[in-house]
């Protein structure tokens, strides 16, 4: 029996380099100026179950991502590291979804495959939530084992891993079934594999071979792993009141954009005079002395 | 029925300063909507634990005390809490945003079906209608929290699921002790009831906690550098002029990036917030993730070389000018008319 790994990826706009023109004149963020990348912790996962692939015989590494059609980009790039396959999870109704509802779509993709071990990224960069993760577990009725920086140890049964947590370490083990997310100060992703990425460019979802002008008809019966399946709430067997805004308890009551209250300053230069004025209003104001 | 209740965290004996700062806002709370004030403490010997607590103006504590509760694993500490909030139905339930509140909190919201915002920056009761039925709620709990790098800051409510669930930072809260003579009532959970063997299925087998080493957090005096310092010797200057006045160095993120200082100093959304008395932004730019940690200060000084860094629309007093020239200026004023 292969020993089956789910990696959960999302693809996220990449928060950490908001420039200048992400955000628009009004200031509310502009998202399409925004690169998407591979969220980088979900990155990460993918290489902690690329390393339990190298140790253990017969592993299988299938990535799941939930978004909209284009989040495939997030497949192809994990088969070009050495995923073995992928399912994109898209559908309308999911729009909307909080954490909840989003981790009740996963809970139910992931039970469809019925994995040894399903590791995710700690929280993604757009929400910064981590509950995702926990979530999963807690709804596939399995332990977790939270900011996972090493498995330092696996096999079919059981795994051995380094947590890295606020103020220290712990290493923990734990049988399988299991759920671990993996923390940024673990291991980063290998490139992509050039081998790879040659087996693997032509690899197309459903919906993007419907858009294809060139004829794929030959190429997928050929190579069936290049056509890349999508579910849908059918294919889950969703209940579609779990999905999307029903399924999803929390509600954007308001977004404001941040803008700094500006305050009434004293203005100085670095003339020795200007020093010395501060530094005897804060000694006289009882601030510093 | 329908109170607020604080997970507290235990480490070592000690209910730790986030939970103690969630017991101050979960108090405040509480007097709003004229409802009781409950915590859980779930550890190892905890006799004598309500002393810690009872001061910050709890009314009900509960305690599930047992070998196999301590050290923090996830799945007991679910259960019993999932256990705890079916029965007593929480109105509102406050978990530290911590390594352990953040791997739990996430679990008990998935069993129970209900919302959990995460980093909540400020917590206050407000009412709401909704757009399409109409239907109006008073005494939402308004979970305010930056989303998207902090570049925007969005308001969520939980209008039908109970209870309301938020993690909070450490020092996001203030801390405030209510009554030293206030007394609460103490209930024990009966944990053999609720545990069974499959929740012990993860093993700790080594385990490594430091006690907080640099805690900025507390401290009144912060003179903080950003990547503007420029180098690991440069900062010796913050570090000499933080001893003289009796603060601590703090950083922005792109100076810990650098590797010009330890990541406990860091002060932003990803790092410590903090509220001295003094902060001297030291060649920052004042990026939203940094002043979300430090705009409360009481005074704010800000040296940089340009007069127009975003930091300087917030600070009282604005020194136009290199780092490496006005600290020394500083200390040598200072050592001159102090001592
Ligand atoms: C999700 C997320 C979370 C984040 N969390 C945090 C956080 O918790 N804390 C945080 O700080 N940042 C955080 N950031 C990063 C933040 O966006 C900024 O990148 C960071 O704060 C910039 O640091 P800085 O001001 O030191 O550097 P810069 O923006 O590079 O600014 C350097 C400043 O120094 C000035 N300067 C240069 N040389 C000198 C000199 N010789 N003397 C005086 N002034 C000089 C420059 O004019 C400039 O204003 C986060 C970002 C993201 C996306």
């Amino acid at each position: 029996m292969s020993f089956k790994i789910v990696v959960l990826a999302k693809q996220v706009p990449d928060t950490r380099n908001v420039g200048k023109d992400a955000m628009k004149a009004d200031g509310t963020v502009n998202r399409g100026a925004l690169p998407a990348i591979f969220n980088p912790e979900d990155l990460q996962a993918l290489e902690q179950a690329l390393m339990v692939k190298d140790q253990v015989e017969d592993a299988e590494i299938i990535i799941l991502t939930m978004g909209p059609p284009r989040a495939v980009e997030i497949i192809r790039e994990a088969l070009y590291r050495g995923a073995t396959s992928g399912y994109l999870i898209t559908d309308r109704k999911f729009a909307g979804s909080d954490t909840l509802a989003t981790s009740y779509t996963l809970a139910l993709a992931v039970k469809k495959i019925q994995p040894h071990l399903v590791i995710a990224g700690r929280q993604a960069i757009d929400g910064d939530t981590a509950q995702v993760g926990p979530q999963i577990a807690q709804k596939l009725g399995i332990p977790q084992v939270t900011y996972t920086e090493q498995i330092l140890d696996v096999n079919l049964d059981e795994l051995k891993i380094r947590r890295r947590l606020e103020r220290g370490v712990e290493v923990v083990k734990c049988k399988t079934p299991l759920l671990i997310t993996v923390h940024s100060s673990a291991a980063e992703c290998r490139p992509r594999n050039a081998k790879l990425l040659m087996k693997y460019k032509h690899a197309r979802s459903v919906s993007e071979l419907q858009e294809e002008s060139k004829d794929y008809t030959e190429m997928m019966t050929n190579k069936p792993y290049l056509r890349l399946e999508e579910w849908s709430v059918a294919d889950l067997g969703a209940d579609e009141e779990a999905l999307g805004l029903s399924g999803s308890p929390t509600k954007v009551k308001k977004i404001e954009n941040v803008v700094l209250a500006k305050k009434e300053s004293v203005n100085l230069t670095t003339e020795d005079k200007d020093i010395d004025y501060l530094m005897k209003e804060l000694i006289d104001s009882h601030v510093i002395g | 029925m329908n109170n607020i209740v604080v997970y507290c965290e235990i480490e070592d004996g000690q209910v730790a300063e986030v939970s103690l700062e969630l017991l101050t806002k979960g108090r405040k709370l509480a007097n709003e909507i004229d409802r009781k004030l409950e915590a859980v403490v779930i550890g190892h010997n905890l006799n004598g634990i309500e002393e810690q607590v009872f001061p910050y103006g709890v009314d009900v504590l509960h305690v599930a005390d047992n070998s196999r509760l301590y050290p923090f694993l996830t799945l007991p500490h679910t259960e019993i809490l999932v256990n705890l909030f079916q029965k007593e139905k929480p109105d509102v339930a406050l978990f530290g945003a911590t390594s352990v509140g953040r791997d739990l909190a996430p679990r008990i919201a998935s069993s129970l079906k209900c919302g959990l915002t995460a980093d909540c920056t400020s917590l206050i009761f407000g009412d709401h209608t909704e757009n399409k039925t109409k239907k109006e709620y008073k005494n939402l709990l308004y979970q305010i929290r930056p989303a998207f790098g902090g570049n925007i800051i969005a308001t969520i409510i939980n209008p039908e699921t109970r209870p309301q669930m938020a993690t909070v930072r450490e020092g996001v809260m203030k801390k405030e002790v209510f009554n030293t003579s206030h007394k609460g009532e103490i209930k024990h959970i009966k944990v053999d009831t609720i545990l069974r063997d499959e929740h012990m299925a993860v093993e700790i087998l080594e385990r490594h906690i430091e006690k907080q080493k640099v805690n900025i957090k507390n401290s009144q005096i912060i003179i903080s550098g950003g990547y503007g310092v420029g180098s690991k010797e440069n900062f010796d200057l913050l570090f000499e002029l933080a001893e003289l006045l009796g603060g601590e160095v703090g950083a922005s993120r792109a100076a810990v990036d650098a590797g010009f200082v330890d990541h406990a100093r860091q002060v932003g959304q990803t790092g410590v917030t903090v509220r001295p008395k003094l902060y001297i932004a030291c060649g920052i730019s004042g990026a939203v993730q940094h002043t979300a940690g430090m705009n409360e200060s009481s005074k704010i000084i800000s040296i940089n070389n340009d007069p127009k860094a975003p930091i300087n629309q917030i600070a009282d007093f604005n020194i136009t000018g290199n780092v490496e020239d006005i600290i020394p200026k500083m200390i040598k004023f200072y050592k001159k008319n102090i001592k």
